[in-house]
């Protein structure tokens, strides 16, 4: 199976950037009036920071020139009211700003994980959930600056460098002419650092993807690592990695960091020819003095929003890749949905049947791992899988719950083909038990209404005695209140199994599959389990996946599973009397046994 | 560990520092020098006519750009390399430091808390540390050397600026304080974001089992929607505070204006003067507009640098001792001494012994929740016994280095946990460098595992996902006592690890075990078969040993574990009956 690791980087379909832009944009347009509000208050912002060096022209050149104070007084007057309105109406614009970038993310985060929710294992399967939770988090994150950067930086900045190229042209063509030739430059300039630039920050992304996932990892696995003794090696591995995403924000930056001395470049030539032009060309008394030192203000306002812009255009290089993966996830098919027309499942019996099922996993189609699979169990029949290791067992049973979906044939309940009914319906009515048992952070209450959390306490406490799990539970301090830390991790395996198996059993499913769920539980715990849930499993069709001779024989029906399908199916009995695989499985496997077993009873007896 | 300050990262970068610094005044001095040229063509070219002069002061300017281009970007360069190596030597530090930690930190913290941390907190100390102080520095010298300029221009119209200096400061400094307090609660609710995340995928299987998909999105919606709730609290803090200080800041360029007008009129200042003056105050503005958002990272990275630290000051409760003891060879000779254990007031274990002699078998059973597995844990010394003392060779286990002691023992523990790399790798866990593979390909085989393995598509060399996924049950086992085989210890610790194995499989696993090196095994198992040749066995029931005897003895004692056999084998043997 092709699976990605820590260590590789992830392969992602090339998109075209001003899709990826458009697509993103798309989320901000839909709060248009909020953000026609912000450009209002960002042009009343940026005009009074647009007119203020006129004040000062004017109040220099005129009224200062003039002498006359009673005017300098009237204007600073005028500009204090100017500015006041401007400090409210940033305040204004930033909050009506937040709120949008804010609910935006909040969008694109919930559409994200709902989508995710959608996926099929396969998904989850062949990636680290590190890297799954890099981009939920981390590059959902990164994307908040800009998006305000976008309107607040962009708009004013757009506007600010074509209202002082307005200005100057009104002012004095020539004049502005001199000052703007060198805007190509730039362009050539900023054109080539995002093109490599861009190339670099994907780079990066990947790298800390890379770092997320393998400090995941690190972090679950750290009872393996201490136990191994070997903090050393990870340690060596963790540099390794932290070095290259390092290194690949180094290499971005040698790039990136270009983009201001562009700017400064082309400024200084910038004014170079401003006076050049503006003192040997036009002649300095024609120009005027406050003219001239307007218009080198001007050039300032001119090139520090061409400044912002250019930084800007560097976030959006710099963050285009994290939009890039989020939407990677977001344009990946949930290969696994409910048809158009599904129905609700009704209430089910409980038959199952296969009918001529041939299956292989999506990253392997032509490594058939069953073929021509039929069988028809009964409802209220409990059916043993048995087979080695690997033989398909799980995949039988993640088949019947549509975990996965078949290749050819097809799967009944009840004479509903699965595909036709809603999975919600369908998983509903089946009590699953997976192999790995995943206790969630939170109480043990919480834990055992997982499936059913409008179950009463008298209902959740009858799963709990059924499954034997009540007596230890209420051995702990806080009873069904206790904390479950993560994965259930102070508990033993066998106690988590018993918690999952009465999670399972309180959603009184038709179906149980049991998928090697009392594997660590002592014989003697199991056969009170056994118990317990004997007239709990009344009616209702199960399957158990086990190794275990004791559960295997008190089956109805046992499937050998072998050589991509159902080499034997019939009681424990039969298929002893048949002498087939079942019997030379549970000869070899307990003869050995038996001879040790058997000889100090008899010694004892005898 | 000692106390980690956020000096000694940034006096690593001494040079560096310096190197930036210089060439970031080197800049400013440049930004400076532009207003003086300006005054030159207007004051001496323009209004004195002294035309000659024209050309050298306009290639000045011109230099002027291109220095400061140069210089700006040795400066931006230095300042991202310093905050980006010192993320990377803070990441490490709390990396290695969390390493050492001991289990019950990890129970109490969780991997998502741990992940924002290790990732998204020092991320952000370190933009302070870099940029961030780059502009802080910038913007404080620029605010001097503006105003050392003015001084030497008007010491009377620089007392405006400086009457409203102070006033911005305070608010700078209330803004920092408030939006630290906000960028806490935004940090500790990204790692809640982070965990319930974390979950939802490590335990995808089970929540699609349950079809809770739309319980899931609710839980996540809950914190996602707290999550804009704090930073629209952030976005509000801003909104009251940044606006207000740059607009002093433009307030300020209009009363220097103004009263530098009147002092023009009063004839005590010329008109050159003013505009110069203008200039320089001018250049102010800018290190005003960016205090507010200084003060926004300053205070993000603050309520992060606590975080950490909070870690970084976490002691781990298992530790090497002071001067340990150095085994020569060890023998593998475990012993366990009345060993009593008691967590969070819980009587775990109680008065356990047992003495197992080098190259020996014991065999544990018990009920579910016993204690087997704390057994284990006490053996590599995860936990140091509440009374009594565990000894390897005749050693107390707190009288030895932990890697020594760790190194000695192979676990394969209930909970098998695979990394995502190749088959190979895991298995070569902790001997990375010394381990052939001819070895691993034993170790393999050994643990039955070999053939399944050469089925892969890549053999030892396949990439295996997270937690083994792609795996079954039971070639997740058998890669993990691979693993254990690999390590080549004295002690070999199974706790329940051949559960999900096949009969047949696990009956020939057992047979290689027996005949597996001249290892100390400590098996546990539930299976009468798993236990049975062990020298000795003890059954547990409620932290205590109920029964202990080889095979033999256990079955004439026709205690709890003659009905276990009963029960496993019972039918075939009528003898039970």
């Amino acid at each position: 199976m092709s699976v990605n690791s820590i260590r590789q980087d992830e392969v992602q379909r090339e998109v075209d950037k001003k899709d990826t832009l458009v697509r993103l944009y798309r989320y901000l347009f839909r709060y248009k009036t909020k953000l026609l509000g912000v450009v209002f208050l960002l042009a009343v912002t940026v005009s009074i920071s647009l007119v203020s060096p006129l004040f000062i022209e004017r109040a220099i050149d005129v009224h200062v020139a003039a002498g006359d104070w009673k005017r300098l007084l009237l204007l600073g007057a005028a500009a204090l009211a100017a500015y006041l309105i401007f400090m409210a109406g940033s305040r204004a614009q930033t909050i009506l700003m937040a709120s949008v970038t804010n609910q935006v993310l909040l969008e694109i985060r919930e559409e994200l994980y709902s989508h995710i929710q959608t996926l099929s294992f396969h998904f989850f399967d062949s990636r680290p959930t590190g890297k799954i939770l890099a981009r939920v988090i981390g590059d959902v994150n990164s994307l908040k600056e800009m998006l305000t950067d976008s309107v607040t930086q962009l708009v004013p900045g757009f506007a600010t460098v074509l209202g002082v190229a307005v200005i100057m042209l009104v002012k004095n063509p020539l004049l502005a002419l001199a000052a703007l030739i060198t805007l190509p430059l730039l362009a050539g300039g900023m054109f080539w650092v995002m093109n490599v630039g861009h190339r670099l920050w994907q780079i990066y992304r990947k790298k800390s993807s890379n770092l997320n996932a393998f400090i995941h990892e690190d972090m679950s696995g750290i009872r393996i690592i201490q136990s191994f003794a070997a903090e050393e090696e990870t340690r060596t591995d963790f540099y390794q990695l932290a070095d290259e995403q390092r290194l690949s924000f180094i290499n971005a930056v040698r790039i990136a960091d270009c983009f201001g001395p562009v700017v400064d470049i082309t400024w200084g030539m910038g004014a170079f020819l401003l006076y050049f032009i503006g003192i040997k060309i036009i002649g300095a008394e024609k120009v005027g003095v406050g003219t001239l030192m307007a218009f080198s203000t001007y050039l300032g306002m001119f090139w520090n929003p061409i400044r912002n812009l250019a930084s800007f255009y560097n976030k959006l290089v710099t963050n285009l890749s994290a939009a890039e993966r989020i939407f990677d996830i977001l344009d990946t098919p949930a290969e696994i949905t409910d048809r158009e027309d599904a129905g609700e499942l009704p209430e089910i019996r409980g038959e199952v049947r296969f009918e001529d099922v041939t299956f292989a996993y999506a990253d392997e189609p032509d490594r058939n791992v069953l073929e021509h699979v039929s069988f028809r169990v009964l409802p209220g029949q409990t059916v043993a899988l048995v087979g080695p290791t690997g033989a398909g067992k799980t995949t039988i049973v993640n088949l019947i719950s549509r975990f996965y979906d078949v290749k050819s044939g097809s799967i009944y309940i009840d004479d509903h083909e699965i595909h036709e009914v809603t999975m919600e319906s369908l998983r509903r009515q089946m009590g699953i038990m997976t192999q790995e048992n995943f206790l969630f952070t939170g109480t043990i209450r919480e834990n055992i209404c997982y499936g059913r959390p409008d179950a009463t306490e008298e209902e959740m406490i009858a799963a709990a005695k059924a499954v034997n799990a009540h007596g230890f539970i209420m051995n702990l301090e806080k009873g069904y209140d206790t904390e479950i830390s993560e994965r259930g991790a102070r508990f033993s395996i066998g106690q988590r199994q018993l918690l999952a198996f009465a999670r399972t059993m309180l959603t009184d499913p038709r179906i149980l599959i049991l998928d090697e769920a009392t594997s660590s539980i002592d014989t003697h715990t199991e056969i009170l389990v056994q118990e317990g849930i004997r007239h709990l499993l009344e009616n209702r069709t199960s399957f158990v996946v086990a190794h275990r001779l004791s559960t295997i024989r008190n089956a109805d029906r046992i499937f050998v599973i072998n050589q991509k399908g159902i080499l034997e199916d019939g009681t424990h009995r039969e298929l002893m009397e048949k002498k087939g695989a079942y019997y030379e499985l549970y000869r070899i496997s307990s003869a050995q046994d038996l001879a040790l077993a058997a000889k100090p009873v008899r010694t004892s007896d005898g | 560990m000692e106390c980690l300050r956020i000096r000694t990262y940034v006096l690593k970068f001494k040079g560096r520092y310096l190197l930036g610094t210089a060439c970031m005044l080197g800049a400013i001095g440049l930004d400076l020098l532009s207003p003086v040229l300006i005054r030159r063509i207007i004051d001496d070219v323009i209004l004195d006519g002294k035309q000659q002069l024209l050309m050298a002061l306009l290639l000045g300017l011109l230099g002027i750009g291109l220095g400061r281009a140069l210089l700006g970007y040795v400066k931006e360069f230095t300042f991202d390399w310093i905050g980006m190596t010192a993320t990377n030597q803070m990441r490490k530090d709390v990396f290695d430091h969390v390493q050492t930690l001991s289990v019950e930190f990890f129970h109490q913290h969780n991997t998502g808390e741990l992940m924002t941390r290790i990732k998204d907190d020092v991320d952000k100390v370190c933009v302070a540390i870099g940029f961030v102080g780059m502009l802080a520095v910038e913007a404080a010298v620029h605010t001097v050397l503006v105003v050392v300029c003015m001084l030497r221009l008007s010491p009377l119209l620089t007392l405006v600026p400086l009457a409203l200096l102070p006033l911005i400061g305070v608010m700078a400094l209330q803004m920092e304080r408030k939006l630290g307090a906000v960028y806490d609660e935004i940090s500790d609710e990204t790692a809640a974001m982070n965990t319930v995340a974390e979950e939802n995928l490590a335990g995808v299987r089970t929540v699609k089992a349950f079809t809770k998909e739309e319980y899931e999105k609710d839980k996540f919606r809950g914190h996602n929607k707290r999550f804009y709730n704090l930073n629209m609290k952030q976005a509000r803090l801003v909104a009251a505070y940044q606006p207000a200080i740059s607009g002093t800041g433009k307030i300020m360029l209009l009363a220097v204006v103004i009263v530098g007008g009147v002092l023009v009129i009063r004839g005590d200042m010329t008109l050159g003067t003013l505009s110069a003056f203008s200039e320089y105050a001018n250049n102010i503005i800018w290190p005003m507009e960016i205090i507010g958002w200084l003060s926004n990272d300053i205070g993000s990275a603050m309520a992060s640098w606590k975080k950490i630290k909070r870690i970084m000051e976490e002691t781990p409760v298992i530790c090497d001792p002071d001067a340990p003891v150095f085994l020569e060879q060890v023998q593998g000779r475990l012993t366990f001494e009345h060993v009593s254990l008691s967590l969070g007031g819980r009587k775990i274990l109680e008065d356990i012994s047992f003495d197992l002699q080098p190259g020996k078998t014991l065999g544990i059973m018990g009920m579910t929740g016993a204690g087997k597995s704390m057994l284990v844990s006490l053996a590599q010394r995860f936990y140091d016994p509440t009374e009594g003392a565990v000894l390897l060779d005749g050693v107390d286990l707190r009288r030895l280095s932990l890697r020594q002691l760790r190194s000695s023992m192979a676990a394969v523990t209930q909970d098998v946990f695979l990394f995502s790399d190749t088959v190979n790798q895991n298995v070569k866990m902790g001997r990375k460098s010394t381990l052939d593979e001819v070895s691993v390909k034993q170790a393999l085989q050994q643990a039955e595992a070999g053939e399944f393995v050469s089925n892969l598509s890549r053999q030892e060399e396949t990439l295996i996902g997270e937690r083994g996924v792609g795996l079954s049950g039971g070639q997740k086992q058998r890669i993990s006592i691979a693993r254990a085989i690999a390590k080549g210890a004295p002690v070999l610790l199974l706790d329940d690890s051949t559960s999900a194995l096949d009969m047949e499989t696990e009956e020939a696993l057992q047979e290689n075990l027996r005949h597996t090196g001249p290892m100390t095994k400590v098996i546990i198992g539930h299976r009468i078969s798993a236990v049975r040749d062990a020298d000795e066995i003890l059954i547990l029931r409620d932290g205590r040993i109920l029964e202990r005897g080889n095979h033999e003895e256990l079955m004439k004692r026709k205690g709890e574990y003659y009905r276990t056999w009963c029960v496993q084998y019972g039918e075939e043997v009528s003898a039970c009956q």
